[in-house]
């Protein structure tokens, strides 16, 4: 399991965890009694959720003229909104398999989270496909079902028909892939459990993981298959939301640069809020010896890099639209920049442009602080991206007789807030419930050659290794 | 045969047969105790005797009942024929002719029924007055048929009362009056009835103290006089606009609101109607408009001038001096008035001698006698001017009316009796006739609800909607139209002529009356009928009888005074430098009488595009010396009355001037017309005895808060997209029929080529019928009541102005309004600005049918598709509501159901009781909250036609479908047919226009639309200006 690495590499785990520091350090979380921060924060969540849930029913209930939309803009903050979400969940899967691919170690710390993050977004995304639905109860009619209407189909040509597919097998696979990396953490939890309770249902939940070579050697194929499985996913669920928009005819929305400038976008807004997430995980469950700057680091890299693509890919957007010649195109781009909703479209350039570049400095792309306000910041951006390609596109189309301006009303905000109550509800169950860094892969990661003890130990074993620096090492 | 089987017993009691076992053998559980009756209610509830049945049926029931209580079980109304009515199918429309006149309003029309109730109002064609044109008004008025406010009955002040108790106690009331030798006054708009003046002729007889006394809330009476004093006859000539090769209009909205739009519109189109429309001609009227608001005609002149309402005289003096002397007549003495065109339809006038025709607006007879001067020195009078056949449509007489009111006010009438007139809201002196009603010893209206003058009245013995009942009309002289029953009375109301005729103790069988009316008057002038019965038939069945056939004779002397009204003109006319103020009538909610019509309410103004309020329409110029925008409050106070409004800033508005619709402020109207906008009927003033329509000092302050005004349109000019709108001037049009089109390119390695012959479509067979649709930009003007006449035909949901203002209106069709815009084509932010005095052009938008139709390619479930026939379909049922299509259609016509509009008492709008989802169209789904809906190019009536073809083992005829917009299009405008039958008129002017007028809106983006447009062409000399940068025809 374990491996050798080099000395004079940094350390991905620091604090001279050993095998048994990793467990405790992880398990203890999901052991203990909640904390009085996630109390607090999981009561936030509930109730947020449970307003949310409110306004979302009141909205299935009346119609969806509770929301600010009209004739001209028939969507707004909903597949904003979803986009936004679907966006976000790109980093988990990133995380995971291409990084896995790359060999990249340090993703260990961060992967659990990052998939965990992934899902939920998912299924908030996933709310969102449902709340836009005229008729949410008949929604299921966007899946090829057997039916008894003869040939009634659903319309391949259709992006959101497409969507449906590229999302529900995104969320698939996401899901047994971090399933499948809890399993042997899993049964950690379960031979440490004390109660009964805890020890059936981590049980059940381990799946009968004895720990044997056979086992793990089958965890390692299938982490490496589902990786290669995931791996074009990454690419593919953003490029074909960004289908819905490209295959279109409205200017704005027809842009064949839209796929990989999606896909950059949601790698971008996912690691934002992988950041954002791992510096509130690391602070509230200590676990500072294992997210490290140097994690945080290497995430503010992708999101420069990202971010940079992005900005590319808008400036990019008004050249072809001044090159093309068309006006309707021309024009829907000046409106953007100039137009009446000029506000988020500066709001986005400010957030999404100039941000990532900050983390040019090694000072601000280490700090904790500027990180989390950065990460914030990017991820208002991302949404206001969604926010100027969806409703200044439509607000100004072709004909002016039906330009309009779209407001949010209550329930637009209301029902975006219900996607955070859904979201950090899961999240807070996620990071109490089960072990928000995966034990089985970080143990590989600790440095195991016998490298001097680092000055300040921390552990279960704190007194036994100070005083015999050999205290569980390999025997080599 | 004998039973060999062995037999069981299942207790002693069969065993030995009791006689209580043999009773109970049958029954399957025993009831021990008969004795106790147990159906008994009284036993089963009293406790007792309850025993475990009785008591599980008593709590099944009191279950079913208290959770049926809760649940308010739908309540379906089906009412199946027991005696099939004998020429009555089920689901196959009967129509009836009838005749639609309201305040002088008239149409003959053809009333669609279903199962015996109206749905629909069509043009009858067999008028020769209308035409088969209709108004918005006609074409609503079926659902005010279904108003839920109406009266059910008659009612003394507030109690309801029967027939019987209103009939004694009016009759004693009217004795006892007509014995003290009290005045009995008839009050009511105009009525186009013989009959019915016939009825109120036998009521004076009666009661010879009576008088019948005629207003009209948007007066011509002024018109009258001065054909008086000019003809001596004191009417409303016809005025053919179609043989007028220059037409001015100084104020007179004559193809919106001025008398008689229909047959106006009709006239008028023929002088612009170009090429294959045309029939082949390739030459139009010209036509300037000079008017302080910009009315529908004041859009559709080629030269319009904004002049304040004082400089109307003025204008029409300086025109008449400026004509006689290019053509040699005296001139009139008047202040020199300089206003652009003004020369300019002089010299186009005295050209167009003989071929002329000047209209004015106003009801002041000195100006109407300078403009009846203007067209005897042109030679108008018996070529566009027909003095000899006057129409009727405007009877009311301003001075009778006003005397009425001092007659009121001073105690000298004892009853007055109110039919089809509310003069408390609509008649200026209204405040005080309302405080003199409740004097009179009797008060009657006849009016359909309490409203303004009804309420204040001792009793309302209500009059039903016309469509119940019988009735005749005489448009013009000689020209005759029957108004039949197309149902039964909804509610226990009564004819107005028949309850006159019941209180002069006459038989109130008004049937009878009309008929041997007619017997007496029409028979003896048709000719070739067997009977009368024969005749009457035919008249029924035709709708209209013409004995004669509108000969018209030659010109007409002119005897009028023209120096002395020239004097009149100068003394009342002169320059000003404050404020003044133009009421004008919209078209659609006109007068305000039918202001509870939820359809009329939500019909964006042609020119405004605002539904649901009137307004101070201020030019930009005075909008920014008053400090206000757009919706700001503005104080309006006139003769020390004072109305708050919201501001609209209008393009084409004289400077210093505001413009404020009447018809609206109704209180006691009804749940759509109460509180929509404000009463400014009050700001007429009676001038000389003439109701003037304008005030020439008023005063307009800022106040303070805002009012939003519901418009369906917020952008006015149309960016210099030649693509969308494609428009030219008549010179270059006679030089290229081609001049104006826009023919965007592609640039390929092969060179330029068309954008649609690159494409990834396969496109989609049309091998039997390809409906399609052509729009002539020259033959609509804008009117929109192919709007309306889509509402009834295709269920279309009202939605009330809090939705409007959230742009969610649900018309199918729309009548997009562009102005022009003096900016460069670069400048996009000066492009959003209007001119001061804009061109304007009238587009109707609606569903393009579009062979590559992108609303089809994104919806995921295939809610909508394409048919064989080239229409872009949409299944309700299928659709789950993503809205994707209605994004991704350029043309911005699908509308969503945001929330379920029928059955919600959020929407008030008559879709939400029984009685007004009478008129709901039965062919026509009623749609869901939650679905896509959009124009389906009336399938129901091509699939009946299909249908009816089949049936009769024919094929269709060309042009035998036509969908609601166009068959209601009183111009001609709208042309829909198959476009793969060479006979139909569509395919005709197709294939002469193609390579001339015909263009498709966004012809770049190859969604091959099945609807063309013709070219805009203008009538005007100079080079437009936004033209000077006109973008190069190619794209990259």
């Amino acid at each position: 399991m374990s491996h050798v690495t080099s000395a004079v590499r940094t350390p991905l785990v620091t604090g001279g965890k050993t095998y048994a520091d990793v467990t405790e350090d992880i398990s203890k979380q999901v052991e203990g009694a909640p904390t009085r921060e996630w109390t607090i924060a999981f009561i936030i969540a509930v109730v947020v959720l449970i307003y949310g849930t409110a306004c979302l029913f009141w909205t299935w209930w009346e119609g969806l003229g509770v929301w600010g939309l009209n004739k001209t803009v028939g969507w707004a903050w909903d597949i904003t909104n979803f986009v936004w979400w679907v966006g976000i969940g790109h980093a988990g899967t990133l995380i995971s398999a291409i990084l896995l691919l790359f060999r990249q170690k340090w993703r260990t710390a961060v992967n659990r989270a990052a998939e965990a993050m992934t899902i939920f977004a998912v299924i908030c995304a996933a709310s969102f496909i449902m709340m836009h639905a005229g008729r949410p109860w008949v929604a299921y009619w966007c899946l090829p079902l057997p039916n008894t209407l003869g040939s009634l189909w659903v319309n391949f040509k259709s992006p959101l028909v497409w969507d449906v597919f590229a999302i529900s097998t995104y969320f698939t696979v996401s899901l047994v892939f971090w399933y499948m990396g809890l399993i042997p953490d899993l049964a950690t939890i379960r031979d440490r459990a004390r109660s009964k309770v805890s020890r059936y249902m981590y049980g059940a939940f381990s799946l009968g993981w004895n720990g044997s070579a056979k086992t793990w050697a089958r965890y390692e194929y299938m982490s490496l298959i589902l990786a290669g499985l995931s791996t074009p996913l990454v690419l593919s669920v953003h490029t074909i939301v960004s289908m819905d928009f490209a295959t279109s005819v409205i200017p704005g929305w027809h842009t064949t640069i839209f796929p990989p400038y999606f896909v950059a976008g949601a790698i971008f807004s996912g690691f934002a809020m992988v950041q954002n997430l791992v510096l509130i995980i690391r602070v509230v469950f200590k676990l500072e010896d294992y997210i490290t700057v140097e994690h945080i680091e290497s995430m503010n890299k992708v999101i420069t890099l990202t971010g940079s693509i992005v900005g590319v890919a808008y400036l990019t957007e008004f050249f072809i639209a001044w090159y093309s010649g068309v006006e309707f195109e021309s024009y829907a781009f000046i409106n953007r920049a100039t137009g009446p909703y000029w506000w988020a479209y500066w709001a986005m350039m400010t957030c999404n442009v100039i941000t990532p570049q900050l983390f040019w400095s090694r000072a601000i792309r280490r700090s904790i602080v500027w990180t989390f306000v950065l990460s914030v910041v990017v991820n208002i951006g991302m949404w206001f991206e969604r926010f100027v390609i969806i409703v200044t596109s439509l607000h100004r189309d072709y004909l002016p007789s039906s330009w309009a301006m779209f407001h949010p009303t209550l329930f637009d905000i209301s029902d975006y807030i219900f996607s955070f109550g859904l979201f950090f509800t899961l999240f807070l169950l996620f990071s109490k419930f089960l072990p928000v860094v995966n034990m089985a892969e970080v143990k590989t990661i600790i440095k195991s050659s016998s490298e001097k003890l680092p000055a300040s130990v921390s552990g279960v074993a704190k007194g036994e290794r100070v005083a015999n620096p050999t205290f569980n090492k390999d025997v080599e | 045969m004998e039973n060999t089987s062995k037999r069981y017993w299942k207790g002693v009691e069969e065993l030995r047969n009791d006689a209580t076992f043999v009773k109970n053998a049958n029954s399957e559980f025993a009831n021990p105790d008969l004795s106790e009756s147990s159906s008994d209610l009284d036993g089963l509830l009293g406790g007792s005797n309850t025993q475990r049945r009785d008591f599980l049926k008593v709590m099944g029931f009191g279950m079913a009942a208290v959770s049926l209580a809760a649940c308010e079980t739908p309540v379906h109304k089906a009412i199946p024929y027991i005696n099939k009515p004998e020429f009555t199918f089920p689901s196959i429309s009967d129509y009836y002719a009838s005749t639609f006149s309201e305040g002088g309003d008239y149409a003959a029309i053809l009333v669609e029924t279903r199962e015996g109730r109206p749905i629909k109002i069509e043009g009858n064609p067999s008028s020769s007055v209308s035409k088969g044109g209709t108004t918005p008004r006609s074409q609503a008025s079926v659902l005010s048929l279904y108003d839920i406010d109406k009266l059910k009955g008659p009612k003394r002040g507030e109690a309801d009362i029967d027939w019987a108790t209103a009939d004694r106690e009016i009759i004693s009331q009217l004795n006892s009056v007509a014995a003290k030798g009290g005045a009995i006054r008839i009050v009511t708009s105009t009525i186009l009835s013989p009959t019915t003046k016939a009825v109120v002729a036998d009521f004076i007889a009666k009661f010879p103290t009576a008088s019948h006394i005629t207003y009209d809330a948007n007066s011509v009476f002024g018109l009258m006089q001065a054909n008086q004093a000019s003809f001596g006859k004191a009417v409303i000539p016809s005025y053919d606009f179609g043989k007028a090769q220059t037409i001015v209009g100084i104020g007179a909205d004559f193809l919106g609101t001025w008398v008689a739009p229909i047959e106006y519109m009709g006239g008028y189109v023929k002088g612009r109607q170009v090429g294959a429309i045309g029939g082949g001609k390739k030459t139009m009227s010209r036509h300037y408009q000079f008017e302080t608001g910009l009315s529908l005609t004041g859009a559709n002149a080629d030269y319009r001038t904004a002049i304040k309402p004082s400089q109307e005289g003025l204008v029409v003096a300086a025109l008449y001096n400026k004509v006689a002397a290019k053509v040699g007549g005296a001139a009139i003495s008047t202040s020199s008035i300089d206003v652009p065109n003004l020369d300019k339809a002089a010299t186009d006038l005295a050209s167009s001698r003989g071929k002329a025709l000047v209209v004015s607006g106003s009801n002041d007879p000195n100006i109407q006698i300078v403009v009846n001067a203007l067209n005897n020195l042109l030679g108008s009078y018996g070529v566009t001017i027909d003095l000899n056949s006057p129409v009727n449509y405007r009877q009311g007489n301003d001075q009778q009316m006003n005397a009425f009111i001092d007659e009121a006010k001073a105690g000298r009438v004892g009853a007055a009796l109110f039919f089809a007139s509310n003069p408390v809201y609509d008649h200026p002196r209204g405040a005080e006739l309302a405080e003199a009603l409740p004097k009179l010893q009797l008060s009657v209206s006849f009016a359909d609800r309490a409203d303004e003058t009804a309420s204040l009245a001792k009793y309302i013995t209500p009059a039903p909607h016309f469509l119940e009942c019988w009735g005749d009309a005489e448009p013009k002289p000689g020209f005759y139209s029957l108004t039949q029953p197309a149902i039964t009375h909804i509610f226990k109301t009564r004819q107005f002529q028949s309850s006159l005729l019941t209180w002069v103790g006459k038989s109130n069988d008004y049937q009878a009356y009309l008929k041997n009316y007619w017997r007496t008057t029409q028979y003896p002038k048709a000719s070739g009928f067997s009977s009368f019965d024969a005749f009457w038939v035919k008249c029924l069945n035709d709708g209209v009888f013409e004995p004669t056939t509108g000969a018209t004779s030659g010109g007409a002397s002119f005897t009028g005074n023209v120096a002395q009204a020239a004097a009149g003109i100068a003394q009342r006319y002169k320059p000003t430098t404050g404020m003044e103020v133009c009421l004008y009538e919209k078209v659609g909610v006109g007068t305000g009488a039918m202001a509870n019509n939820p359809w009329l309410q939500e019909l964006p103004d042609p020119v405004t595009k605002a539904c649901w309020d009137n307004y101070a329409a201020l030019s930009q110029k005075t909008a920014k010396e008053l400090n206000v925008v757009q919706n700001d409050l503005v104080t309006v106070t006139v003769n020390g009355k004072s109305v708050e409004l919201p501001v609209i800033i209008q393009p084409g508005q004289a400077d210093n001037t505001v413009s404020i619709a009447i018809g609206y402020g109704r209180e006691k109207g009804g749940k759509s017309a109460n509180g929509v906008g404000e009463n400014v009927y009050p700001f007429v003033s009676l001038v000389g005895g003439y109701a003037t329509y304008a005030a020439f000092s008023a005063k307009v302050e800022k106040a303070s808060g805002s009012h939003e005004i519901a418009q369906t349109q917020t952008h006015d000019t149309v960016m210099g997209r030649k693509a969308v709108l494609q428009e030219t001037r008549l010179a270059e049009y006679v030089k290229n029929p081609k001049a104006g089109r826009y023919e965007p390119h592609v640039q390929t390695s092969k060179g330029p080529v068309d954008p649609n012959d690159i494409t990834l479509w396969n496109g989609y067979g049309k091998p039997v019928h390809s409906w399609g649709m052509v729009i002539d930009l020259n033959s609509c003007l804008g009117c929109g009541t192919c709007i309306v006449a889509c509402n009834a035909e295709n269920n279309i949901q009202v939605v009330g102005r809090k939705e409007v203002i959230r742009r969610r209106e649900m018309h199918w069709l729309r009548i997009d309004r562009y102005y022009s815009s003096d900016a460069d084509v670069e400048d996009y932010s000066a492009m959003e600005v209007a001119s001061a005095n804009p061109e304007v052009t009238f587009q109707p938008m609606l569903c393009q049918h579009c062979s590559n139709a992108p609303c089809e390619t994104v919806c995921p479930v295939l809610a909508t598709t394409h048919s064989t026939e080239g229409l872009n379909q949409m299944t309700y049922n299928r659709c789950i509501g993503t809205r994707y299509c209605a994004n991704n259609c350029p043309y911005k016509v699908r509308r969503f159901n945001w929330f379920k509009y029928f059955d919600n008492d959020n929407f008030d709008y008559h879709f939400n009781n029984d009685l007004g989802k009478m008129v709901i169209n039965p062919d026509v789904t009623v749609r869901s909250r939650g679905v896509i809906e959009k124009c389906s190019f009336c399938v129901q009536r091509i699939q009946e036609s299909k249908l009816t073809a089949k049936k009769e083992r024919r094929t269709l005829a060309p042009d035998e479908v036509q969908t609601a917009c166009s068959q209601a299009c009183s111009t001609g405008a709208i042309i829909f047919g198959d476009m793969n039958n060479p006979e139909s008129t569509i395919s005709k002017v197709l294939m002469a226009e193609q390579n001339e007028r015909a263009f498709h809106v966004l012809e770049e983006i190859n969604v091959r639309p099945q609807i063309s447009y013709l070219t805009k062409i203008r009538n005007k000399d100079e080079e437009p200006k936004n033209n000077k940068n006109a973008q190069q025809e190619s794209h990259a």
